[in-house]
This record gives structure tokens, C-alpha cells and sequence, in this order.
């Protein structure tokens, strides 16, 4: 059996990351500018990184899929980024926010990763500074903060509501700088606009390149380095209906998986409590409000089944504000897996609001009468006017109606302590990877982590890995090179020729709505094994069935979404077996068979307290399950309990 | 509600477009402007045809891919909302609608409504950031920035670059654009040092990227998704001044 | 990618350069037209003072101050109309393929059509010029003299707008001036880098205030004339000539 080994540095946690950067091989500036690497993805991580390893002086080519690397997804989070600051002095630190992150992730994620994401936590704050973020500030000058889900105490910086845009701009700026240099001889990065990654090269076992599409003019292309790394964000998309962009896509991840690289933990996908409900069978996405909203609103079904009166009309006695009753210590601010759950539960009873019933209120009206209704506009005056312009309902009068949607991916492709995939020479960073979260992401972690992997962990981490052997020289005429561009045009060509019926986004629909039911908020053994089939019956009418319009020898958004659905097709599946394989309920992974009387998840420690990485075989063969046991040395495993 | 769309169709950048007529039928209210383009181009794909071609990402205001023309404005009739947040609840049955690419020489066409804005992305590399490395940050409380500065920072940073105040100026200027993000970095304090070179450099690429000049029309403002002020224009003028007059003795 | 332009490069090579340069001819153009407005007022205090105050402008300086005013006038005008064309090529091509449907949300009427209220507004000076600085349409204008023996002003201009038509286009030229400069005088402070939230609001009610106030004040003349306000007077000497 496969062994994975995270290549962790020895010595005590607090100690690791600071041992890891003496002992590690160092290059000079002078070497440094001999060795290109390929950034896929140009989000906080790929950006971030692609910026900073120009910095320190390789030659770095980057891609993006975008016309322009401020599009990507990161741009859209809203809340905040944390950081182990401390500026309110309310007893923060880095091992509180390593702690915090560890038990948010219901101990499923590796404790020396997650200890120096919280260490350089407070870098990533003084460095977006520097560049200009523009924080929102007290009126003394300095930045302010607020609270966020499972923590208790204040660590989140905010740019109003979009902090991802500000940061993002701060991380597209400080590659514009690069950019403007020129790129290869003159220094700084190459940048590709409007490039698919379509497939990873690998030549003696290790990442040398990449294929992409110029989405254009279609050309495919082939591009040759010295190492590769994946910034290419999660997979929520696989649900069709999700908060990511419609964009936002798997296929590098998925194609870095079929070469080799393990897949991880991808039953782990978080579930956001506050988003808008869907509206109808035309739905595209579902969008997303800030989970700061649950610092001052308050969350609330009605106690009758089947409710018809409007909220208001509801009295205070009749309101069952179900997270203050179930969890009084942590109340609305419960994190974020908890609350989907609970919001699902209300629901299922019959007790949910708006159509469908497939929904639950949100309430600002105390909120409103304590602090007034200027303060709140203040706070969430983007959020409201937000909501008012998707449901045309007006939140300050009446609340909110939120339900859970799929959010975020915490796990990718599986990564050891230097980022590295099981491709050498290919690394994985941000939401693309499984490195940090564990089973389930807090709150304005994401941007965090981001950041942390592209501006200080793998400019890092990639140092030795250049450093520490002779590459052969490859350049884009090796013979691999020509092997998989091949392989691309044949899938390209096969996707033309189906010349089906059914449209590329009635296949991701159907995917979408299979995995939700069967594989979403909720998972059990038999729906589980149902949904295995189905997406395979599924896959199998895709090949057979699907219209593809248009050439490939142009711009053709038809064809780049069917290069995404065919992968989600295959994600599906692996997503389904993972479920099936984890036979207990972490974090935001619930399988129904195990959950106390009163619903609370039961985790088993004893059997499951591993990482799955998924092996990929080939077509015909399942993936093999290896597995990377978690060993908790700094903290002690205990039920996650924030009553 | 069913709705008649008379839509700028235009194979590639090189080749002729033209305005098409299609019909959208059983339109819900609660779809999104977006959505109701999907589901024409759901029908013409299941007709072998090809779909529209628009440009779209996050669909929630943010990104600034979504970009259409729509009845001759720039993300359509709705106030500070891009065109992915429109709903059709602002339109009645049996409206018939223009939609229209972004029209700028410096924004040519690539396909249907897709434009290319690359000259956005030229402009800030001509000096829209700040030089910091990695790692060689001050602790962020070092400096403490006037609460109304950081403010009026956020505001013009707020600017997606979406491109709207182009399409939407009669002389398809990028001044609010320029502006915006002139401004953001030249209000904090971080960004003094390379205030002059960044807004010189930026309004010479600018210039050089063909767009027209400010006339004052306030439609910039009007079609803004994040209705940044003019204000910020006539700042940019002000800098753009005071930096080319000045000298270092 | 450092910038390469400064200084006079810069006002003469960029766009927001050129609209500086519009801005500042603008205005100065402004305050000829106030004083100019002034000056045409003297005619209601009777020939006497309008004719001494037009031969004292004539005469400043031993007769060259005005032409040294007239060189600056014209400069500052034909960089203005010189600048506007530079800057409407430009703007023009900037979008080469304009919009099959057409619609405008914010901007005034006035912006819009400021290079067509400009070329009347030159089409108007050039007339101006021709029927009182040149006499081209009536060469016995500037042979007018009174009994001073200066140039009999008052006389030219109580003649020309008895016409009623030449009253009528005056004050109809006047109208177009306004809706250029209710636009325009807004706009120049705008270009200045006036980005103070309450002066610019100020302005734009001061700039419709101008507007009426010299469209108003340069048509009390022809008006005047007209309504009889202003009398013409009796010639005591016939022109030479006649």
C-alpha cells in the first residue's frame, strides 16, 4: 500500500515552521532567475504567489482563465480575513487561533499546518496594509475588528462587505508590478490571460508543464518549467447550484488527479448557512451573504408546521430561535456546518419559510431598536440593498430568508507540509488543496489561508525542492509534451463529435441536483450508493447525449463548459465514495448513521481519524484509498461542543 | 412574461456583426437578466446553434465580467447594479430589448458581447500599486490613517473594473475608471511615495490605450455598479496637474 | 513603465491636458464676456459715455494696449476651438461603432451638444466681428463719428438692431451662448480638479446663474434698441464722406 508521508520538520509545533526555514536549501538570486514556474490561477494564492516568487526573482509564467486576474473568486468573499493580531487585546494568540481553526475543522486536519497558518497569519495583515488594502478603521486610525463564527473573540479584518475584492486587488497589484517588468529575461511574470489548463505534463515522474487552451482563438498550447503550482480554487461547482462563480472550476485539480496526484477528503464541503434561497427551476447560482450578518441578526423558524402568516405577524412565543435554544454559549455565531444543519432540520420538520419551504428567518428587528437603523445600514447597508435587489424583499421591514448552500471545498488535492502534491514538482495551494480546514472552514479562514500559502508558505516551500536536485532540461518539443497535446485535442475532438441534445448546463443541472440530494447536507449509506450509479449512468448519457455547438478552433463557451462538466462527472463520483468510506460524521460531513438522539454528529476517532487520499488508478480501476493518519500531539481530541 | 431580444451577434474580433432578433418565452420574474439569456441559449444549443456568447462570472455584483448594454445603458435601467443582479421584474411582456457589447475603440469585440478589456489591466500595470515586497511589511499599526481618508480610499477601491463608465460615456472615456483607482491608492498613506510616477504613468497609458477624454457628462457616475463619484475625476485631475509641474528642487 | 510626459507635454499631450487647457481659455473667455457685457451696458447711460468708453479702449496704452487684448483674445479663442476639435477627433474615435439603441441617463442636453453650441457660438463671433469690428455688412459703420469726433458707437449699434432680424439672431446667439456656458463653466472647474463636494454643487447653480445672467445682460441691448428702451439720437454731423 502507498504511504504518504507529510514531510512535517521534527521538534516541538511552535517550533516547526522556524526549523523548516534554516534547514532548508536556499538558492541563490542569481540561480533562482534559472528556474521558471508554471502558476495556475491568479485568486489570493495563485496571484500571491505568482507575485512574490517574482519578487524574490524566478521566472515566473502565470495563467489565468479569466480576461483579467482581478476576476478571480476570491474577489468575492465578503466578510473578513483573520489574524492572530491580538489588537483588542481580548486574549487572541496564534495558539488560540490555531486552536480555533483545529476544532472548527473537527480535528481532521493536520495540526503543524494549521499551526503556521496561524503564525503567519499576522504577515498576511501587515503586508495587505502595506499595499494599500483598505481595512475599515476606528476613528483613532486604526484597524477595526469584529467577530466571526466559532471563535469568541475579535479577529477579523474587513473591508466592508468585500474584503476578498480588496485583498484580491492588493495581491493583482503586487503582480501588475511584476507584470510591468516585462517577464522572462527582464524579470518578473509572464502573465497569460484568458489560458485553460487542460492538462499537467509530467516527465520522469515530475510536473514539467502544462497544456492550455487559449480561449479565444482555441489554440492549444504547451508551456515547460521547472516546477507547477495549482491555484485553482474548489469544487462547490459540482453541485451546479453553489456560491461559486460560474466559472469557477475543478478540471486542474482533477487533471493533476488522473496524472497522479492524490485527491483528498472530497466528501468535505461546506454547506454556508446564509445564502438566498433558490428562487426557481432557472436558478444559476445561489448567492451568498456574509456570515457577519450573524453577529447581529438572530435566526429563527416558526414553531408551527406549515406557517402561512408573515413573519412579523409572528408573535415573540410562537418563534423558535432554534441556535440561542441549542447552543447558548456560541448562539448565532455557532459555526458554520452546525448552523446548516440546524437550518435543514428546521425545514425537514415543516417548519421552513418562503417557497418551498426551504428556508429560514434571519431577523435584524432587535438589532434595528438597539443600535438604530443608521448604524446597521453601516454595517450591512451593502448586504441589505444585496438582498432587496435579488428577492425585491425589503430586510429592514421584513427579515431575511436565508438557507444553506454549497460554499466552499475544504478538500483538494492532497498536499504534504511543503505544499506538494504526490506529483514532485507539482504543489497545490489555497482552496485547491485539503491542507488546513480539516472537515469543516471557519469563517473568514479562507482568505487567510489564501494568502498565507501564496505570499509566505510555498515561495517558501518550493525553494528546496529547485534547490535540492539537478532537473533535467525540458523544454516544450519533449516528446510528453506532444503525447498530451494529443491526448487534449482527442478530447476536444470527442466532445464536438457527440453533436447530442441536451445542452452542457442540463447535464451539470441534473449532476447538481443528484449530488445535493444524495450527497449534500446530509449522507447516508443507501442514498450514497444510489448516487455512485447514478452518476455513472449519468456520466455515460454525457458522452452520448451532450450538445457541444461551435468549433474548437474558436472562442466557444459551450465547449470550455463541457470540459468542466465531463470532470464534475467523474468528481461526482469520487465525492459519493468518500461519503460512503467515512463512516462517521465530522465536521461538515454528516452521515445520519451517526448522530446522537438529539442530532449532534458523532465522530469516531478510533477508526477514522485519517485523511483520505484517493489514488487514481484509470478508467476502468476506482481509485485507491490511502490513508494519512492525523496524530494530535498540541491538543487534545475532544467532541466539538459549542453549547 | 415573454420578451423579444435584439442582440449584437459577431463571430470573432476580425468578422461583421450584426443585431439578431430572438424571442425569450415563459420568462419568470425572478430570474435574474443573466439566467433569461441562459435559457435562450439552452434552446439554441439544443438546436445545434451556438449560444450567445456574454461574459459572467461571480453573478453577484462583484467580479466585473457581466457586461452588457442593455436598451443603450450600460448594465441596464436598475441604479448601481451590475447586469447579473438585474431581475426581469424591471421589465414588462412584450418588451422587446437591445443588447449591445461595451463599445469602445480601446474594448474591441472578441465574440458576440464578449469585449476585450485588457487595456484596463495595461493601465494599472503602468503604476496602479504599491512597491512592497513580500515579507517586508511594517507591523499594520505602525502607521495610523485618518478614519475620513481610509473611507474615502474604500470607496473609490470599490470599483469592480468592469468597464461600464467607458461604455457609458458618449466619448467612452476611462476617466472614472483611472480615477477610481488613482485615487484609492493616493489617499492612504502607503501610497504617497509613488504618487506621481503612478498617476503620470497611469493617465499617459491611459491615453495611449485610445480612450476619449472627460467631458463632465456624469454618465460614468449614473451606469457605475458601485456609483463612485465623479469627485474622484476631478481628483485625478488635480494630481495628474500638480504631479506633471512639479519638481523634485 | 514610467511616464515620459511632464510639464508643457503634459498640457498640450494629454487628454486631461487639453482639458485643462479648454478649461483655463474657457474661462478666461469668460471674463471678456463679463466685461464685454459691462461695457454694452454703458449704452443705457447715453451715447456720450458709450463712446468715450469705446475710444478709451481704443486708445489705452497709445492705441496698442487693444490690439495686444485682441491678440490674447484671439489666442486664447482659437486654442479654445483649436483644442475642442483636437479633443472631438479624439472622443470620436474613441468609439468608432456607436450603439443601435441610443439613450442617455445623466448627462444635461448642454454637455451633449457643446461642439454644436460651440461652432454656433464661432459662427456667431465671426459674424460679430464682421458686422462691428470690420463693417463688412455696412462699411459706413466705423466712419461714424460724433461730435467729439470719436467713433460714433452708440450710433452703429442703435442702427444695427433697429433690424429686428439682427436684434432677433443676436438674441438668439446669445441664447446658444448660454447653453454652452451653463455646461461649460461647471465643467472648467471640474477639469481644474475641483472635487470638493458642496463648491461643486455651488457651481452648478452658479453656472446656470452666469449663463441667464450674461445671455440676459448682452440681449438687454438689442432689446432695448428694439423695445425703444434706447433712443437712437439726432446726427449733428454728417460723416465724412457723405
Amino acid at each position: 500500500m502507498t504511504h504518504l508521508d507529510a514531510r512535517e520538520p521534527a521538534g516541538q509545533l511552535e517550533d516547526k515552521w522556524d526549523s523548516f526555514r534554516f534547514d532548508e536549501k536556499l538558492l541563490s538570486p542569481s540561480n533562482k532567475r534559472k528556474f521558471r514556474i508554471l502558476v495556475v490561477g491568479t485568486g489570493l494564492a495563485g496571484g500571491g504567489a505568482a507575485a512574490t516568487l517574482a519578487e524574490q526573482g524566478y521566472d515566473v509564467y502565470c495563467f489565468s482563465h479569466h480576461d483579467s486576474p482581478r476576476r478571480a473568486h476570491s474577489v468575492a468573499a465578503q466578510g473578513g480575513i483573520n489574524a492572530a493580531k491580538n489588537y483588542q487585546e481580548d486574549g487572541d494568540s496564534v495558539f488560540r487561533l490555531f486552536y480555533d481553526t483545529i476544532k472548527g475543522g473537527d480535528f481532521r486536519s493536520r495540526e503543524s499546518n494549521v499551526y503556521r497558518l496561524a503564525q503567519v497569519s499576522s504577515n498576511i495583515i501587515d503586508q495587505c496594509v502595506a499595499q494599500g488594502v483598505p481595512f475599515t478603521r476606528e476613528y483613532g486610525g486604526l484597524l477595526a475588528n469584529r467577530s466571526f463564527g466559532g471563535a469568541q473573540v475579535s479577529r477579523t479584518f474587513y473591508c466592508r462587505g468585500q474584503t476578498g475584492q480588496q485583498l484580491l486587488l492588493g495581491a493583482y497589484a503586487a503582480l501588475n508590478r511584476q507584470i510591468a517588468r516585462g517577464g522572462g529575461r527582464k524579470g518578473g511574470v509572464t502573465m497569460f490571460y484568458r489560458r485553460e489548463l487542460l492538462d499537467i505534463v509530467t516527465v520522469e515522474g515530475q510536473a514539467r508543464g502544462i497544456v492550455v487552451r487559449d480561449m479565444v482563438t482555441g489554440q492549444i498550447e504547451r508551456y515547460a518549467g521547472h516546477a507547477v503550482v495549482l491555484a485553482t480554487g474548489g469544487y462547490s461547482n459540482v453541485f451546479y447550484l453553489s456560491t461559486n462563480a460560474m466559472g469557477s472550476n475543478a478540471t486542474a485539480a482533477w487533471r493533476a488527479h488522473r496524472r497522479g496526484a492524490m485527491f483528498a477528503n472530497p466528501c468535505y464541503t461546506q454547506i454556508h448557512p446564509t445564502c438566498i434561497p433558490v428562487a426557481g427551476e432557472h436558478q444559476s447560482k445561489l448567492t451568498l451573504m456574509s456570515e457577519s450578518l450573524r453577529n447581529d441578526g438572530r435566526i429563527w423558524a416558526p414553531k408551527r408546521k406549515g406557517e402561512t402568516r408573515r413573519a412579523r405577524d409572528i408573535p415573540e412565543s410562537e418563534r423558535d430561535y432554534y441556535l440561542e435554544r441549542k447552543y447558548p454559549s456560541f448562539g448565532n455565531l455557532a459555526p458554520r456546518d452546525i448552523a446548516s444543519r440546524a437550518a435543514k432540520e428546521a425545514c425537514d420538520e415543516g417548519r421552513g419559510v418562503g417557497p418551498g419551504g426551504r428556508g429560514v428567518y434571519l431577523d435584524f428587528a432587535d438589532a434595528i431598536n438597539r443600535l438604530g437603523k443608521d448604524a446597521i445600514s453601516e454595517r450591512y447597508g451593502n448586504l441589505f440593498e444585496m438582498y432587496q435587489r435579488i428577492t425585491g424583499e425589503n430586510p429592514y421591514e421584513t427579515p431575511f430568508r436565508i438557507y444553506p448552500a454549497p460554499h466552499y471545498t475544504m478538500g483538494g488535492l492532497w498536499v504534504d507540509y511543503h505544499c506538494m502534491t504526490t506529483i514532485p514538482g507539482l504543489f497545490a495551494i489555497g482552496e485547491a488543496n485539503f491542507s488546513d480546514h480539516g472537515a469543516n472552514r471557519l469563517g473568514a479562514s479562507a482568505l487567510m489561508q489564501g494568502l498565507a500559502d501564496g505570499y509566505f508558505v510555498l515561495p517558501a516551500t518550493i525553494m528546496p525542492y529547485l534547490a535540492g536536485q539537478k532537473l533535467s532540461a525540458v523544454d516544450e518539443s519533449h516528446p510528453a509534451f506532444k503525447d498530451i497535446e494529443g491526448q487534449v485535442n482527442q478530447r476536444v475532438e470527442k466532445l464536438l463529435a457527440v453533436k447530442g441534445k441536451r445542452s452542457v448546463a442540463s447535464f451539470h443541472r441534473e449532476l447538481g441536483r443528484l449530488l445535493w440530494t444524495k450527497c449534500g447536507l446530509a449522507r447516508e449509506k443507501k442514498a450514497l450508493t444510489e448516487a455512485i450509479s447514478e452518476v455513472k449512468a449519468l456520466r455515460g448519457e454525457f458522452w452520448e447525449n451532450v450538445s457541444v455547438p461551435g468549433s474548437s478552433g474558436s472562442l466557444n463557451q459551450a465547449l470550455e463548459e463541457a470540459f468542466r462538466v465531463a470532470d464534475y462527472m467523474e468528481l461526482g463520483e469520487l465525492l459519493c465514495r468518500d461519503a460512503l468510506d467515512r463512516e462517521e460524521s465530522c465536521g461538515a460531513h454528516l452521515r445520519t448513521e451517526h448522530q446522537t438522539d438529539d442530532g449532534e454528529a458523532v465522530r469516531d476517532d478510533e477508526d477514522y481519524c485519517y485523511s483520505a487520499a484517493w489514488d487514481w488508478k484509470d478508467e476502468d480501476t476506482p481509485q485507491e484509498l490511502v490513508k494519512e493518519e492525523l496524530v494530535f500531539e498540541s491538543v487534545k481530541l475532544a467532541t466539538r461542543s459549542y453549547k | 412574461m415573454n420578451l423579444t431580444l435584439k442582440v449584437w451577434r459577431q463571430p470573432s474580433k476580425s468578422a461583421e456583426g450584426s443585431i439578431q432578433t430572438y424571442e425569450a418565452k415563459d420568462v419568470s420574474p425572478d430570474m435574474s437578466f443573466l439566467e433569461m439569456i441562459d435559457v435562450v441559449n439552452d434552446t439554441l444549443m439544443e438546436q445545434g446553434q451556438e449560444p450567445i456568447a456574454f461574459e459572467h462570472d461571480c453573478r453577484e455584483g462583484i467580479c466585473g465580467a457581466c457586461s452588457m448594454v442593455i436598451n443603450g445603458v450600460a448594465h441596464g435601467p436598475n441604479k448601481a447594479t451590475t447586469t447579473c443582479q438585474l431581475y426581469m421584474r424591471h421589465f414588462k411582456s412584450g418588451e422587446t430589448i437591445y443588447i449591445e457589447p461595451w463599445r469602445a475603440a480601446a474594448f474591441p469585440v472578441l465574440k458576440d458581447l464578449i469585449v476585450d478589456r485588457s487595456a484596463f489591466d495595461r493601465i494599472q500595470q503602468a503604476g496602479g500599486y504599491i512597491s512592497i515586497n513580500t515579507g517586508c511589511a511594517p507591523d499594520a499599526h505602525t502607521t495610523q490613517v485618518e478614519k475620513d481618508a481610509a473611507d474615502a480610499a474604500m470607496s473609490a477601491a470599490e470599483c469592480i473594473g468592469c468597464g461600464a463608465c467607458v461604455a457609458a460615456c458618449k466619448n467612452a472615456s476611462a476617466m472614472l475608471f483611472v480615477a477610481a483607482k488613482v485615487s484609492h491608492l493616493g489617499l492612504l498613506p502607503h501610497g504617497q511615495a509613488e504618487r506621481k510616477t503612478r498617476v503620470l504613468g497611469m493617465v499617459e497609458q491611459m491615453d495611449d490605450e485610445g480612450f476619449g477624454a472627460c467631458t463632465n457628462y456624469g454618465e460614468c457616475e449614473a451606469v457605475c455598479p458601485k456609483s463612485i463619484s465623479t469627485r474622484y475625476i476631478s481628483r485625478l485631475n488635480r494630481d495628474y496637474l500638480t504631479a506633471s509641474i512639479s519638481s523634485e528642487i | 513603465m514610467a511616464a515620459t510626459k511632464r510639464g508643457l507635454a503634459v498640457l498640450f499631450g494629454s487628454t486631461i491636458g487639453a482639458k485643462t487647457v479648454m478649461a483655463v481659455t474657457g474661462l478666461a473667455l469668460i471674463l471678456f464676456l463679463l466685461t464685454h457685457m459691462g461695457g454694452n451696458l454703458l449704452i443705457y447711460f447715453g451715447p456720450d459715455v458709450f463712446n468715450a468708453y469705446a475710444k478709451s479702449l481704443k486708445s489705452a496704452g497709445g492705441g496698442g494696449l487693444v490690439w495686444v487684448a485682441r491678440g490674447g483674445l484671439l489666442a486664447m479663442f482659437a486654442t479654445h476651438v483649436a483644442m475642442a476639435f483636437k479633443l472631438q477627433l479624439r472622443n470620436r474615435a474613441a468609439r468608432p461603432l456607436g450603439y443601435a439603441y441610443e439613450a442617455t441617463v445623466e448627462a444635461s442636453w448642454a454637455s451633449r451638444y457643446m461642439i454644436l453650441t460651440g461652432l454656433l457660438v464661432l459662427a456667431f463671433v465671426v459674424l460679430h466681428l464682421a458686422h462691428y469690428t470690420v463693417g463688412v455688412f455696412n462699411p459706413d459703420y466705423l466712419t461714424w463719428h460724433d461730435a467729439e469726433g470719436r467713433h460714433d458707437a452708440y450710433r452703429m449699434v442703435v442702427t444695427a438692431f433697429s433690424h429686428p432680424l439682427v436684434a432677433l439672431s443676436y438674441v438668439v446667439a446669445m441664447v446658444v451662448l448660454a447653453l454652452h456656458l451653463v455646461h461649460g463653466f461647471q465643467s472648467l472647474f471640474r477639469s481644474l480638479g475641483n472635487s470638493h463636494e458642496q463648491a461643486r454643487e455651488a457651481l452648478s447653480k452658479a453656472s446656470l446663474g452666469l449663463a441667464l445672467a450674461l445671455a440676459f445682460g448682452f440681449c438687454l441691448a438689442p432689446v432695448g434698441v428694439l423695445l425703444g428702451w434706447i433712443q437712437p439720437v439726432e446726427v449733428t454731423q454728417p460723416a465724412p464722406g457723405k
